[in-house]
Order: structure tokens, then sequence, then C-alpha cells
């Protein structure tokens, strides 16, 4: 299965950044994820795509460190990482900006950018005037018109909640990102800025691995695209190799195309 | 910087009467104000309730508001842990029962344990006893808190049981006997004429105490100033000091305006040898110790909830659960944490009750977990979780203990008390809910 990575990528003769390797995961007897496996190279962005359900959201879990995996191994720079929760997840630098958000409605932005990492004064106590600061800049460059800094984050609206998510998953340097959905609730403006900051990781050199129900959104950011259909890896493809098409194709029915490296889930025709 | 305040107000921005302004200048609290006013407007009820069908109003009396202090002490102390607890969207219904185990362990430790291996009335017997006495309530609390985190058993239940487990083993410890007198150091720390700082203490206590607010309110300045965020104008700072140091210093006044009973005086001057003058001698009371605690422990949980990671990460728990466990918070570990720090409080509050009492009982703090719980809610806390604050939670302790003592002063029999203060939590509550609204 790694023959994906080695096919796209053996020109460059670079280790991925992240390999995930046949990572299972069960409910209660639902294989939610059934030895899938995908990778992300540096300055990299792939898409993760499919269905409701199919899975996506479950395997970025388990990479993020949300969810214990039941099976599989997760490979940082060509070596295992042990990843068991979230605090692991965030020491390889991964961070994960999730469908949800995953905001404490009831603090101010800068509690939440900083939340599991205050910034201390040499007290030990919380130095909530340079936090602020912090977030006056890092809110600056993804949301200029952001002012409300006091207030706790239910008060926001909803792009402005998204704004606090992302800012806080770019705020750490990490060097690898996880989108779950990142534009769900923003208005075109607000999508073309997150756009813009994606290129602008992407030459930083950061791995981006972009979950989306857009397809659009996804050729017009993703260098390559996974699709998932019941928690399997359809195929991998470069969304230069295959067309928007081809692709809804591999969503719907599982049909791999001619462009696309095949995975176990893909519909036998 | 005027840019960012102005925008910061949002769309929409009307025009504001002096009131307003002077509220947003200071940035005070306006839900704390009505609460504040409640509270005088209780005060005075009673006050006035006393005057008419008592012919005296005894409530706004120096010795009154003194007892008063000294009695709401327990109650505030376990108040402030319950914020956390119930911030993180839990609940403690063992503590008037811990405190009921507790006081009776620390009985038996300072009167049957201790005085055979130190002799009677040494003066380590209080200090021994009040650590063993934070030691069993943290570890009672820890104990909760491990079958709530780990276990995962739901808190209501968990101390519902605890509820009735302790309070059990109260009784069990000296088959229902009182155990009495406590130590004479130990007895103290209940208040009383020597259980008080006195004139001098009071006023070094209470100028300290304004140095304090002032120190912090310029130190919060700078530290805004810094990064030349928007600051308070400086008269907004100025009228918050000086409000503030009002309080402090009318507490002083009233703690001073007491004096020792006479009985007392006569006690102390015989066993001084001093004779007594013309007219009586007038010995302030001042501070009582357990005020003091109250106070101390007010300030110390204020300051770990609003300045530590870890107050930060109980509101966040309590805002989102989720959220904070995807932050990389230890959610169980905290959770054990704030059970075992509410375990602490309550042996805080078991020493105060004991002490002031003079004995332990089996029945110590019955009931005790419904007034802190009110005491809690009143003071603001939402039982939703994510909201609430350590201060609001004394100022809910002082409108319960009001209420009650009130009413036993101006004669109600207890059958009333009762029924009103069940029936004030229900108001109150009501009210709060009417005003959150209102505040969106």
């Amino acid at each position: 299965m790694n023959a994906t990575a080695e096919q796209i990528h053996s020109e460059t003769g670079k280790t991925p950044l992240v390999e995930l390797r046949d990572i299972s995961i069960a409910f209660g007897g639902i294989k939610a994820v059934d030895h899938a496996s995908v990778d992300l190279y540096p300055g990299e962005v792939v898409g993760l795509l499919g269905h409701n359900g199919a899975g996506k959201s479950t395997l970025i879990k388990i990479l993020s460190g949300a969810y214990p995996r039941d099976g599989g191994q997760i490979m940082i720079n060509g070596e295992e990482a042990v990843i068991n929760n979230p605090r692991d997840a965030k020491a390889y630098g991964i961070e994960t900006i999730y469908q949800t958000l995953a905001l404490a409605d009831n603090v101010d932005a800068a509690a939440n950018l900083f939340l599991g990492r205050e910034l201390l004064t040499p007290w030990g106590t919380l130095d909530d005037a340079a936090m602020e600061a912090a977030a006056r800049k890092v809110m600056g460059r993804l949301n200029p018109n952001f002012r409300r800094f006091k207030e706790p984050v239910k008060a926001l609206s909803g792009g402005q909640r998204q704004s606090v998510a992302i800012a806080r998953a770019i705020l750490f340097n990490a060097r690898i990102l996880i989108m779950d959905e990142p534009t769900a609730a923003l208005g075109p403006q607000e999508t073309a800025q997150v756009g813009e900051l994606i290129k602008q990781l992407k030459k930083e050199g950061i791995g981006i691995f972009l979950i989306s129900h857009d397809i659009h959104d996804v050729f017009d950011l993703a260098d390559r695209v996974t699709v998932m259909k019941n928690g399997q890896v359809v195929g991998h493809a470069k969304t230069t190799d295959v067309t928007k098409d081809e692709v809804l194709g591999m969503i719907i029915l599982g049909k791999c195309p001619p462009g696309a490296t095949p995975g176990p889930g893909a519909a036998r025709l | 910087m005027n840019q960012m305040t102005q925008s910061s107000a949002g769309p929409g921005l009307v025009e504001e009467g002096p009131v307003k302004r002077f509220l947003r200048a200071t940035e005070i609290d306006t839900r704390m104000l009505g609460m504040f006013f409640a509270l005088l407007l209780i005060w005075i009820g009673f006050e006035v309730y006393g005057i008419v069908y008592n012919g005296n109003g005894a409530f706004l009396t120096y010795r009154n508001l003194w007892n008063l202090s000294v009695q709401t002490s327990s109650i505030a102390v376990m108040a402030t842990g319950m914020v956390l607890i119930i911030v993180t969207r839990h609940i403690d219904l063992s503590v008037g029962s811990v405190l009921g185990i507790t006081a009776m362990l620390m009985g038996v430790f300072q009167v049957w344990i201790l005085p055979k291996y130190l002799g009677l009335g040494h003066p380590m017997i209080w200090v021994l006893t009040v650590l063993f006495g934070l030691a069993v309530g943290t570890a009672i609390g820890a104990f909760q808190g491990v079958l709530i985190a780990y276990m995962q058993i739901p808190s209501f239940i968990v101390t519902l049981g605890g509820l009735l487990v302790w309070r059990g083993a109260a009784w069990w410890v000296a088959r229902g006997e009182t155990i009495s007198p406590v130590d004479a150091n130990f007895a103290l720390i209940g208040g009383g004429p020597y259980g008080s700082i006195g004139y001098w203490g009071t006023w070094f206590v209470a100028v300290i105490g304004c140095v304090a607010v002032a120190l912090m309110l310029a130190s919060g300045r700078r530290q805004r100033a810094r990064f030349g965020f928007p600051l308070r104008p400086v008269w907004a700072e100025v009228v918050l000091a000086a409000i503030s140091s009002a309080l402090i210093l009318a507490a002083a006044v009233i703690a001073n305006g007491y004096y020792w009973p006479i009985g007392i005086v006569k006690q102390y001057a015989a066993a001084k040898n001093i004779t007594l003058p013309e007219g009586g001698l007038e010995i302030s009371h001042g501070f009582a110790i357990p005020v003091l605690i109250a106070a101390f422990v007010c300030i110390a949980m204020t300051f770990m909830a609003t300045r530590t990671r870890f107050g930060r990460y109980v509101f966040a728990i309590g805002g989102n659960p989720e959220a904070a466990e995807l932050a990389g918070i230890n959610t169980k570990r905290m959770t054990m944490m704030i059970f075992a720090l509410m375990g602490f409080l309550v042996g805080i509050s078991a020493t105060i009750s004991s002490a002031r009492l003079n004995s332990a009982t089996n029945a110590l703090g019955q009931f005790d977990e419904l007034y802190v719980i009110a005491a809690t809610v009143i003071g603001g806390t939402s039982l939703a979780g994510g909201l609430g604050t350590i201060y609001g939670a004394m100022l809910g302790a002082v409108v319960m203990q009001s209420l009650q003592s009130g009413m036993v002063l101006v004669g109600f029999d207890s059958a009333v008390q009762q029924m009103v203060v069940g029936g004030v939590l229900v108001v109150a509550v009501w009210l709060d809910t009417i005003y959150q609204r209102r505040v969106k």
C-alpha cells in the first residue's frame, strides 16, 4: 500500500512527513476506519474526501491523538511515533482544527488560543497581557477586523469563532496541520483568506491534511487527494491527474479512474 | 488605542447615560452590584422589622454584624470550593457529612489521643490537629474524586453516597458521643473574644488590605500598559480603589465597635491584675480569626481561579470538556484534584465549626451541603457549568447567613425560617435567569 508514496514521490526520494500505515479503529463492531494508509510530504496539501461517515474525521482524530487506534502505525519523518493522546500529537508538531472547533465557549479568544499551553509570568501565574498581545498579532494576520478580545468566544460569530480555531493551530509553529472542514462556517471573503493562508503555510514547508466536502475547494488547494468510502481508502491521486468528475466517481461509487492509485476500498468493476 | 476601545463596543453603539458609563469605565460586575444592594436591603429590612415589631432593631448593631461574620465563615470557605466543582459541571452533596466526620476525627485526635503523648494543653496540639484535619478532609475529597474521575461514577451519586456514609461514620467514630472541650488553643480558631485580633491588629490588617488593593490595581494597569492595550480611565481606577478601601475600613470599624462582654472583661482584668476603671474597660474584639481565615481563603481561591493554569483549566473544562481534553488538558486528573481541594476546604471549615462550638458532635455540619450549594448558586455560579466567581459565592454565603440569623433575631420560628430560605433560593435563581437573558 505504500506503493502510492513510492510511485508518486520516487522521483524526489524524500521521506514523508507523516505516514499513516494500515490504521484501523472499530466502534462497537463497526469498522470506522479499516486498514487505511495515507501519507503527507512537507509543503504539501493532501485533501481527504468522502461522504459523511466515510471515516475521514476518525482517521484524522487518530493522528491528532483524540482516538486510540486499534491497529496500524504512525510514522513521523520515517520514524514510528507514539501518539496516545492530544498532548503527544502536539509534541510532534501536529495541530488540528476540528470540525466542531473545540473551543471553550465561556473564555475569551486569547485563553482559547493558549489553552493547555498558557504563557506564564516568572512567578508562574498566567500572563494574560502577553497572551492577549500574541492573540492580537495572530488574529490580525487572519482576521484584521477582529476586535472582541475581551468577550467569551460564545459571543462571537461563526466566522470569528472559526478564525480563533485556525489561529490556535498556526500559533505554535505546527509542522503538520490537520484542517477538518476549516471553511464550513465562513463567508466567501474569509474562505478566500483561509485559502491564502494555506498557500502561505505550504510555502513554509508545513504539511496539511485538508478534509472537506467541497470538492472545488479541495481541487483549488490540494496537491493530492485521498478518497475514503466506508472506512476504506478508495484511492490516491494527484489533482493534476484526475478530473473533478472522476473524483466524484471515487467518492460516490468507489470507482478508481486510471489516473489514480487504487486502495483496498476501490470497487472491483 | 482609542480606536480599539471604540470599535470593541461593536455595531449599534447607543448613547450611554452616566451610570452606564461609570459601570463600563470601572468594569464593575453589575450582577455583583445587584447582589450587594439586595444584601443591604435584607439588612435594612430586618432592622426596620425589628424596630416596628420588637421595639428595637437588633440587626444593624456592631455585635450582630460581628457575629454574622463569624457565622458565615465556615459556609463561605466551603462555597469557594463548590464554585470550582459546579463550574466543572459536578456537584458535591457530601460536604456537610465530610465536615462531620473530619471534625469528629479531629476531636478524638486532640482530646483522646494527643494529650496521652504530649500532655494536656501542649502548644503543639492545635497545630497537629489542624494538619490532621486538613489531611483527612483532603484524603476523603481525593478518594471521592478518584471514584468520579477515573471510575466515572457520576458525582451526584458518589457524593450522595458520601452524604450517608460519612455521616454514619461520624457517629461511629465515637458511638455518638460529644467530644468536648477541645484544646484551648484550637478553640481560638472559632473566634470569640480571645479568638479575635483586637483593636490595633484589626487596623493593621485593614491598612494592609487597602495597600494591597492599590498595588493590585496599579500592577494590573502596568501589565496592560506594557502591551499598549486600552486602559481604564485613571478616575475609574481611583474610584475603584476608594470604594474597596472604604469597604475594608468600614469592616474594621464595625469589628472594632463590638466590645468584649462585661463578664469576659472582668475575668480578663482579674487574670491580669488590672483594676477596672470607672465605667468599665472597653476592649474591642476586632476581626475574628475565622473571618480572617475565610477572607484569606477567598483571596487565595480567587487568585487560583483567575491567575493560574489550574483555574483556567477549571473554567475551560466547564465550558467544553471535550475541547479541554483535545487541548491536552488531563481532565480526569483535574477533576480528582478539584474534589481533593474541596475536601481540603471542608477540613478548614471543620476546624472553624468545631472550634466555634468548642466540641465535636456527630451532627456537626448537617445540612451544610445545602447551604453551601445555595450560597454558590445565589452567588452566580451556573449549574450548567462554566460560569461562576469566588467572591460571588462568598457574598452568597453572607446573604444566606443574613437571612438565617436575621430571622432568628426578629423571632421567626424555625419552620418559617426554612420556608423563607428555600423560597429565597428559588426566587434568587429566577431573578438571575431573567438578568442573564436581559444581558444577552
